[in-house]
Formats: structure tokens, sequence, C-alpha cells
């Protein structure tokens, strides 16, 4: 029963050959037993996927080498192992699943036959007994209409089908080790849960170790023995999940507790009678495809979309992805055009007027992007990438140098950031360089789209402290889009649930998020992962805990 | 994909209409009389008159459009003014050389130029992918004419393993034909080996990148497999688009080639009609170039949806 199945010890990897090269991973030491899942945790750049490669063998040749220590794979040392070896072992004794369902299996290739290769590089089995075992396979990861999906190129299924092929793949020889990379991170909720409950049951079935790797807080408390926390290459503190949740010994995983966003919404700020800044009144947008030849498809983004936000509130739409959120988003700020229906920013219509008439009411709205790596060009300084807007608008070039500096200090930057280059920056400083570009033209309204979902949870709760100080400073109304239940608990006023590009439910966050009318609700905040476990508090929620934390 | 092919062929037609529009004007809105220019300085009057007479220019000018697209249609492209020999029957003799060097050109390279890039780009950053480059370089930089003398220079005269020049059709066999082949072959396929291996190498080291190489590897399929299978079919889509736009661009290099060696193609035709002022034989020469580029461009895209099934038809 406690079999070791992989055992690292005192692992090193550094960059490139040379012994002053730097350490990736420092020293780590990690064991994961049989019928056990030990989930390893850390924010970006902590080494958790480097473990995972070097595990696999994988890492890319030349650039990150093992230097020391040692990782056992049922005894068997694995660093020293022939790249022979190491292929016979891949698939048969330890298998891995990826992050990106989407990119992660051969868009050319039907995903049975891509299936296929394993059992073909790894068994002696005919054609027959091949194909019988991966629909056997398919069957056991819950996929529908095995036979059909056989033959079916990936682009044709769906994110949690992907992933499902991918869990099929890696499981069809029974390896003794599974090594997930966050598999779940790019799927939407509800499918993240019944992944996470396939691996639970394909590893009571089948009594495989799994090594999982996930920067997600709650998806730890659903699917984990024991925590190993890391950092920077380092091993902070392991132990059985519920010490580490309740009683965690070290600073870090204290304060990475401390960062996960609870989903018991903040308490409700008290309603105001300010101005309304941005109204949407039946917003639609709807995609048409045209055909050469037949009928065009027609596909609605946005359904009748109806919302209102008030000076100083925030407004968040929630909904997983294809939901419209973001062509709601897109819509209002008029970076594509809604189909029908009005939007009315600080009183002007501006749903439907032309570009050039448009032009002097785009300040007053601002948006923040998803991805703070690719919304700032590489190519133009921090200063000029936020004295652009105002200088469009006809500020002196110094006097927009100067508020840029200004706004700099304001999103907790130094001033003198201004000269620098975006690459110069993390993907945290970056999100508040985009806000301190949004903010530059004094907007009334500003759209925030995902803007904190590429962020790690320490850096995610700075910015969205940062937004809240700044919505109390300027009196900004902030339209908060996300996907995240626990990041909307913490910063909105009011929600609004969509699906299919229809509003399902809208109300007080407070009241939204705890008391949901919809099934669809309800079905979200059931999905959302640790939903049982106050993080921040580390201590399980207790039934029935209202809007008051 | 049947009606997917239909609709690609229809529309060529109304590009290639554009380019008989064009060609037909190249003549007409030149200044001065059409007939004066194609009948030369030492024109006698009674030869401008037949010229003339036979282009009907005393007829309005959409007649005359309507006129020629007719005859072209029925495969007459005029006499040539010159030799005076119908210029479909010329073209139709100097067609099988330049074909023939073009395909082989193209083979040839394609042959030789992928697993050159596919070994570039898998052993990356070695001697082996720094000696493909630098070849590439090589092969970008030496002009077709020095690579061909040099060719017949070596082989031809030297070693006297193939004859210098000259050029004999396939259906009087195929020994002949081959041995006069191989040099203006590879003189021709030496840039477009160094076009086709870079454009490989670029396209396998992006795709080598993505995930599903790395799924391959995971698991456990041994790297010629990983290669071939899973990186190449990836590659191939910017790949081809590279052999096709090579493909139209070979008969620029015909010319050349056709000259080193001396071989009666269209390429010299082509050449002899332009300084010749042989307006119907120009006129039909860029009515075929163009029909082989949107041929080419049509079996480009055929190709994409065999490679990649995310491509629609």
């Amino acid at each position: 029963m406690t079999n070791t199945i992989l055992d690292i010890n005192n692992l090193v990897v550094s960059i490139g050959k040379q012994p002053k090269g730097a350490n990736i991973i420092d020293g780590i030491s990690i064991q994961v037993r049989e019928r056990e899942t030990l989930c390893l945790v850390g924010e970006s750049g902590s080494g958790k996927s480097v473990t995972s490669l070097t595990t696999m063998g994988l890492l890319p040749k030349g650039t990150l080498v093992p230097t020391g220590g040692s990782v056992k794979l049922v005894g068997e040392e694995l660093l020293t192992a022939t790249d022979r070896r190491l292929r016979q072992l891949r698939a048969t004794k330890m298998a891995m699943i990826f992050q990106e369902p989407m990119t992660a299996l051969n868009p050319v290739v039907p995903v049975g036959r891509q299936i296929d290769e394993v059992l073909r590089a790894h068994t002696s089995l005919d054609a027959k007994a091949r194909k019988q075992r991966i629909l056997d396979m398919m069957e056991q990861v819950r996929l529908p209409q095995v036979e059909r999906i056989f033959a079916s190129y990936p682009h044709r299924l769906s994110g949690g089908q992907r992933q499902r092929i991918m869990i099929a793949m890696a499981l069809v020889l029974e390896p003794k080790l599974l090594i997930a990379d966050e598999p779940t991170t790019a799927l939407d909720v509800t499918t993240q849960k019944q992944i996470l409950t396939l691996i639970r049951e394909l590893q009571r079935d089948h009594g495989t170790a799994v090594l999982f790797i996930t920067h997600d807080m709650g998806v730890v408390a659903e699917i984990a023995d024991r925590v190993a926390v890391m950092r920077q290459g380092r091993l902070v503190e392991t132990g059985p999940l519920e010490t580490v949740l309740r009683n965690p010994t070290m600073e870090y995983t204290r304060n990475l507790l401390s960062s996960v966003p609870s989903l018991v919404p903040r308490a409700p700020r008290e309603e105001t009678r300010e101005p309304v800044v941005l109204e949407a009144n039946e917003l639609s947008k709807v995609y048409k495809e045209r055909a050469f030849f037949g009928k065009g498809r027609e596909v609605v983004a946005a359904d009748k979309v109806t919302l209102t936000l008030r000076k100083g509130r925030t407004l968040g739409i929630v909904g997983e992805s294809g939901s419209g959120k973001s062509t709601v988003a897109r819509c209002i700020v008029r970076l594509i055009d809604p189909t029908s229906g009005g939007v009315r920013l600080a009183g002007r219509e501006i749903a439907d007027i032309s570009r050039r008439l448009l032009q002097p009411h785009r300040q007053k709205i601002q948006i923040v992007f998803q991805d703070p790596y690719r919304s700032l060009n590489p190519r133009v300084t921090v200063g000029e990438s936020i004295a652009e807007g105002p200088v469009n608008y006809g500020v002196a070039h110094t006097d927009a140098m100067k508020r840029a500096r200004e706004l700099l200090e304001l999103v907790g930057l130094p001033a003198d950031a201004v000269t620098r280059y975006p690459h110069q920056f993390s993907g945290g400083q970056r999100q508040r360089i985009a806000i301190a570009r949004a903010l530059a033209l004094d907007p009334d309204v500003l759209v925030a789209d995902e803007a904190v979902s590429a962020l790690d949870v320490s850096v995610q709760a700075q910015v969205l402290e940062l937004l809240d100080e700044i919505q109390k400073r300027l009196g900004i109304a902030i339209l908060f889009i996300t996907h995240d239940l626990r990041v909307a608990a913490q910063i909105c006023d009011e929600v609004v649930v969509m699906q299919h590009g229809r509003v399902v439910e809208q109300g007080p966050a407070a009241e939204v998020l705890t008391h949901p009318k919809e099934a669809y609700t309800k079905a979200l905040l059931d999905a959302a992962p640790g939903r049982n476990w106050d993080f921040a508090n580390f201590r399980p929620v207790e039934e029935g805990v209202g809007a008051t934390a | 994909m049947l009606g997917y092919l239909l609709r690609r062929i229809l529309a060529a037609v109304p590009v290639m209409g554009v380019v008989a529009l064009f060609v037909f004007l190249l003549l007409r809105l030149t200044p001065g009389d059409p007939a004066a220019i194609l009948a030369g300085d030492n024109a006698t009057p009674e030869r401008l008159e037949r010229i003339r007479e036979s282009l009907g220019l005393n007829e309005p000018l959409v007649v005359q459009f309507i006129t020629w697209v007719n005859k072209l249609l029925h495969g007459d492209l005029g006499t040539s003014l010159i030799s005076n020999l119908p210029v479909m029957k010329m073209i139709g003799q100097r067609v099988e050389p330049s074909i023939s060097i073009a395909l082989c050109t193209i083979i040839l390279a394609v042959i030789v130029a992928v697993p050159l890039g596919v070994i570039a780009a898998w052993k990356h950053g070695t001697w082996i992918d720094r000696f493909v480059m630098g070849l590439s370089v090589l092969g970008f930089s030496v002009p077709v004419f020095v690579v061909g003398y040099l060719l017949i220079q070596v082989f031809a005269i030297e070693l006297r393993w193939v004859p210098v020049q000259g050029f004999r059709s396939i259906f009087n066999g195929f020994g002949p034909f081959f041995e006069r082949m191989i040099l203006p072959t590879c003189a021709l396929s030496f840039i477009y080996i160094a076009l086709i291996a870079r454009m490989t190498r670029a396209a396998m080291l992006d795709v080598l990148g993505e995930d599903y190489v790395r799924t391959a590897r995971a698991k456990g399929i041994n790297e010629v497999a990983v290669m071939m299978r899973h990186a190449l079919r990836n590659a191939a889509v910017p790949v081809i688009t590279v052999i096709g736009t090579g493909f139209a661009l070979l008969i620029s290099g015909v010319v050349v080639t056709e000259s080193v060696f001396n071989i009666p193609g269209i390429g010299r035709l082509t050449v002899d009609a332009v300084l010749a002022r042989d307006y119907p034989v120009i006129q039909a020469m860029i009515l075929l170039t163009s029909l082989i580029y949107v041929v080419v461009n049509l079996l480009i895209d055929v190709a994409y949806t065999l490679l990649d099934p995310r491509i629609r038809y």
C-alpha cells in the first residue's frame, strides 16, 4: 500500500552545462506513493513544471540540465537512464498530461490514431486488439460516441473532450505514475470539476500515483492527499493536505493561502444615488458566417444584454468561455460594433454613431486586457505608451509625460519607469502599467477584461487592491469581466451571470453569489474548486455562512 | 471537396479574364498605330494594311475584343510576325523542354531540400545546422549561369560524363533525355534547394516548439516518428506555399538556364519574341504564364486542404 513510486531526492537542475549556471531547481526532495496524489503548488517560476519535465526526461536539451540528486521511478534511476530506456518508460511506467488541451494534440492526426501510436510503440498487439483497447479506454474517460470521436480530428472536440483524450492516451498502458501539469487550468470550472473527478476515479481503479501540478489552491483542496509548496526552485513546505491548509508552518505558505480570494462575497457597500455612467440596453451581437452557396450560419454571441453601472461602483460580468462576456465588453467599448441595442455612456448614446463622432467619447471609457505580456507595445517605452492617449486628445507632450509619471506612482511603480520598456517588468507590473495607461485619459468607466486572470494569486491580490483603491480615490466606475467567481466575490458590487450570450441572473454580488436563484449560477458556484475551504482563515467554510465575512 | 474544386476553378475565370483584357489592351492602347508598331520601322504600306486587316483594327474596340477572345478560346493565338507560323504551334513545339526542366528542378529541389531542412531543424544549433544554412546562403548568392557553366566545365568538358548542351524529347528514349537534363536541372535547382531548405527548417523549428510535439515525445515514440509524423506534416503548409510560388518564379530561371544549355524552350522563345517585338508571341506567353500561376495556386490551395483538416473547403 505504501510503495513509493516516485522518489525525487535532492534534485538540482541548472541552466546550461557550466558549473556556474544558475540553479532553477535547488535541491528538492519529494516522494509520491501508490494511490496517492501529491500536489506540487507554486506560483509561476517556482520550478514545478521543470521538476515534472525532468522526471519525464523532457527538458529542452542543452538549456536545462539536471546537475545533482536523483530521480527514481519504482527504484530505477532516471537521471542516468539512456534516451532509449526513457522512451521505453514513457507511457508504460510514467505518463504526463499537459495544461493546454487545445494545443497538446496534433491538429492534423485523428485522435484515435494519436492514442494508437502509444500502443504501436510499446506493445505488439494487432490492429483490432489495439482499437478495442483504445475504445475501452475512451469509454473509461467517459467520452460519448467513442467510434465517432476515434476518427475525429482534435479541432472537432471541445477542450474538456480533448483533455479526456489526453488522459486516455496517458493511462492506456496503466502507468504507475501520472504527472498532471495544470491539466484543468485552461478549462471552465464545470469541466474542471468533471476532469478532477475523473482523475480521482481512474486513480482509484488503477492504483496510479499522481503528481499533480497546479497554482490553484482551490484545486489542491479538491484533489490532493499531500501538498508540496515550491518557491523559486526550493521546497518550502510539505505535508498532508489538512495540515498544510490548517496549520501552514512557513510564512510563504501562509501568505499564499491568504492571497486566495474568498468565495464569500465581501460586505456589500451602501447603495448609492450617484449618476449612472454606463447603460447597455438590449445589446446584441450576431456573427454571420457568409457561405458561398446556400445559407450562412448565425452565431448569437450576445443576446439582448441590459446592464447599468453607477459612478464609483463595480459591476462584474461572470461566465464561462463562450458565454459572451467579452463580446459584451468589446461592444460597450465599441471595439466591435453591436448588431442592435443601445449603449449610453455618460448620458450619450454611442452604440450606432460613426467612428469619427465616437472619437471624443472614447476617452470616457478605457479597457485593460487579460494578457499583460501582449497588450503593451514592446518597442515603445512605458511612458510613451501611457502618454499616447492624452497626446491624441491634444495634451502637450511634456504635460502628458508629467502625468504619466504621476500615474505610475499612483499604480505603485517608480516614476522613472517612464523611460523603460515593457520587457523590463513582471506580469503584475505590466498590468499596473496597463491600468495607468487606461487611467491617463481620466475615463468615467474602466473596463477590465479578465485583467487579473493571467496573474499569480499574490500578484492578483495586489492588483485587485489597487483597483479598489483607485476607485475610492477617483470615483471611477469599473466593469469587471471575469470567469473567476472568487475574484468577482471580492471586487464586485453587482454581478451579471452570462451563459450562451444571455444574462442568466443579475443582482447584488452578495445576493447572487450566496443565494443564487438560477440553476446555472448554482452549478457554477458548486463547481468552484475548494468551495468548502476558507483559505485565508485556514479553516473549512462553515455551513450556511452568509455575506458577513 | 468536389464542390470546392469547382468553386476554385470558377473563381479563376475572372482572373484569367482580367489578364486577357490586359494582354488585349497592351497592343491597342500603346500610343500610335498598333499595325505600325507590329510591322516595325521598315514596313511597306501593303504590309501595314494586311496587319490592320488581320487584327480587325477597323472594327470598334469591343468587337475587336470579342473576336479576339473567341479566337483565343478556339486555340487561335494569332500568327507570329517574324516566322509567320501560328503562335500556338510555335509554343507547342517549345513547351516540352521548359516543362521538363521546371518539373525536374522542383522535384529534385524538394527531394534534397526537405530532408536537409528537417535535419537542420532537428540538429538545431549544431555544426550540421550551420553547414546546411551555409550551403543555403551559397545557393542564394551564386547566380544560375555561374553554377551552370561550372557544371558544364566539370562534368561535360573535364569528366565527359554528359553532353555539354542540347535537348532530347523524353519520347525518343529516357537515356538521352535524362543525360541532357541532369546539368540544367542541377544548376537551376541550386537556388530552390536553398530556398526550400531554409523554409522547411524555419517551419520545423516553429512546430518543434509546439505542445503536441512534447506530447508525442511524452508518449515514448522514437524521434524519427516525432519528426516525420508529428512535426513535418504540420510544417508542410508554409513549405508547400514556398514550393508553389517557387514553381511560378521558376519561369524566369528557365530562361537563363535555356540560354546556358542551349535548350530550345519557351524561355528562349519569349526572349527572342521580346527582342523582335513579336507581339502575338509575347501576348501568348503572358497568357500562358498567368495560366500557370493560376493553376499552381489552385493546386497549392487543394494541397492545403489535404494536409490540414482544419482548413475548410
